[in-house]
């Protein structure tokens, strides 16, 4: 299948069930709460070295946030709901409540719930007090510039990790700006985040490593300098550059449109093939073949 | 389609009507309902004495007439609505616990006594007691909405320990006498003893108030849990100003006669 002069080659990304959940990080103002979510979503690239894997969602209006501030939504991600959890207390303690004027609030409804607020209010030492306002405990935390206001419960659910392009590509500039587009696209869509360093990874990972312990190693078939070298390079003689972009989603339907979506904007003269990651198929529950993404009028 | 009740004429003395709830109302026919039991003064007497009843049974009731005299509406009430097309006697939604009041004119002292969840709103004034507990209770509403849009009388939310009151217009004495929690914001101005003998809770005077001096100044600060209630105020009708919403508060501390961790916040603008 071709988009362009680009190949959907006929493979699939192998996604993984995760628990996902969506924050909603306030300020005074967008730099601020820009800065609690950069914050919150770095180094949190891979769940196999980070624990979790988050990105930022998108910006709030005043007109979208609990408080009427601006904000930025947050979506995160662990194997499970327990890591979960525990993983929403780390970094809303430490990366939101140490932010000034900051507040955070759940921004997903699921019957599915995980205490946070709940959690971070014993740094108030006795001094903190909750609110309740309809349904929504809130903790107001007594803070060097005032209150550090944090919702109790936050809504967690089901959601799938992983899903994933690999764009090969002539050379690395055109390989760069396909990738480029192509987050460009994804971060259109909501209900996606991009964990990796600006929503692209050049170190794709396999499965395992000839070194013992050593849980993922270089994914060695899509390294252009091996093509010589490994018996099993998926590298055509024109590719000479290779990256990845990971798509996680809180719903296998929204990582499903992302991919899509950053395929359509990626392809383009010089990016050889699109392909994407998968492990036979033997360990994710979501298989995503790349050509049921197109509908009947991208096929040529 | 709801179950109507309109008053056939004022009584001269008051009647406690507790049985005017969804809960017990619906499911029974018209003809059950006309013959249910209330109580005009000290007499025994029935439903259809005073009302007359059509519609369906369900979980609305609309109500028509000056039942400023009709006591006990919407006791207990679990769910559903009440709609009261004109003033309210005292006792309105005793010991709530979920499902929406309304009264279009006037409500009498005790507006939801002892509210454990739903909510009240009164288009118009109220009388004293709002959301408080009875007389010899340690414990007066401890959840809900009471949403009053004109004025009130004394003892707002005394011993209250949580939900929201909000009142529109001028509250008089002791707004939150004895309070344990929870939050009332109080719109226009306040008579005096704020927030005497309270432990916790939240007093938001958006028109300022006479503090008691055994309350603490702390600081000048914007307190960000506000921006929620007020956002949900505004949306509920009551006249918050953009002013109030990016207003930095002035926080007092109380009762320092208990245990001191009750506030009074007070918009600096």
């Amino acid at each position: 299948m071709q988009l362009g002069t680009t190949q959907i080659e006929d493979t699939f990304a192998e996604a993984f069930a995760m628990w996902g959940t969506r924050i909603i990080v306030t300020a005074a103002n967008l730099d601020w709460a820009r800065v609690a979510a950069q914050s919150v979503t770095g180094f949190a690239t891979s769940v196999i070295g980070c624990k979790c894997e988050a990105g930022i969602e998108r910006e709030l209006t005043e007109l979208e946030t609990p408080d009427g501030r601006p904000g930025i939504a947050i979506l995160l991600f662990a194997m499970d709901r327990t890591g979960l959890g525990k993983r929403l207390v780390e970094r809303i303690g430490q990366c939101v409540m140490t932010c000034p004027t900051t507040a955070c609030f759940s921004g997903l409804e699921s019957e599915h719930q995980v205490s946070v607020g709940g959690k971070l209010r014993y740094f108030g030492d006795g001094h903190q007090a909750s609110k309740k306002l309809g349904e929504i405990r809130l903790w107001r935390i007594p803070v060097m510039d005032g209150e550090f206001l944090v919702q109790d419960r936050f809504g967690v659910q089901p959601a799938v990790g992983g899903g994933n392009l690999i764009l090969c590509g002539e050379n690395d500039a055109v390989t760069l700006a396909a990738a480029s587009a192509a987050v460009a696209a994804i971060r259109t869509q909501t209900g996606v985040a991009l964990p990796f360093p600006g929503g692209v990874v050049r170190s794709g990972s396999k499965v395992g490593s000839r070194y013992k312990g050593l849980p993922a190693s270089t994914n060695h078939a899509y390294c252009p300098t091996l093509k010589a070298v490994v018996p099993d390079s998926k590298l055509g003689a024109e590719i000479n550059c290779t990256l990845e972009i990971v798509i996680d989603g809180l719903t296998e339907a929204s990582v499903r449109i992302a991919m899509g979506a950053g395929a359509k904007a990626a392809a383009r003269p010089g990016l050889t093939s699109i392909s994407a990651g998968n492990y036979g198929g033997n360990l994710g529950q979501f298989h995503i073949q790349l050509h049921s993404l197109f509908s009947d009028g991208d096929k040529p | 389609m709801s179950l109507r009740l309109v008053l056939r004429a004022t009584p001269d003395v008051p009647v406690e009507a507790d049985c005017l709830s969804p809960d017990r109302l619906s499911g029974l026919s018209i003809a059950e309902i006309e013959r249910l039991p209330i109580f005009h003064g000290n007499r025994k007497t029935a439903l259809a004495d005073f009302f007359s009843v059509s519609g369906q049974p369900g979980q609305k009731i609309h109500m028509q007439g000056d039942l400023s005299r009709i006591k006990h509406i919407g006791t207990g009430m679990s769910g559903g609505e009440i709609l009261i097309d004109g003033d309210a006697g005292q006792h309105l939604g005793i010991g709530m616990l979920g499902g929406t009041i309304e009264v279009t004119g006037n409500a009498g002292d005790w507006v939801g006594p002892e509210l454990r969840g739903g909510r009240i709103v009164v288009r118009g004034n109220a009388g004293h007691l709002v959301g408080s507990a009875f007389r010899g209770s340690a414990v007066g509403m401890t959840g809900g909405e009471i949403i009053i849009h004109g004025n009130a009388l004394n003892e707002i939310g005394h011993c209250m320990r949580g939900g929201l009151i909000a009142i529109g217009g001028n509250a008089s004495d002791f707004v939150g006498v004895n309070m344990l929690a929870g939050t009332i914001a109080i719109f226009g101005s306040a008579g005096i003893r704020a927030g005497a003998g309270m432990k916790r809770g939240t007093i938001v005077a958006l028109q300022g108030l006479e503090v008691l001096p055994t309350f603490s100044m702390s600081c000048v600060y914007h307190p960000s849990f506000l921006l929620l209630y007020l956002r949900h105020l505004r949306n509920s009708g009551l006249p918050v100003a953009d002013s109030h919403l990016t207003s930095a508060y002035n926080r007092w501390c109380g009762d320092a006669v208990e245990i001191n961790r009750g506030e009074i916040l007070i918009p600096t603008t």
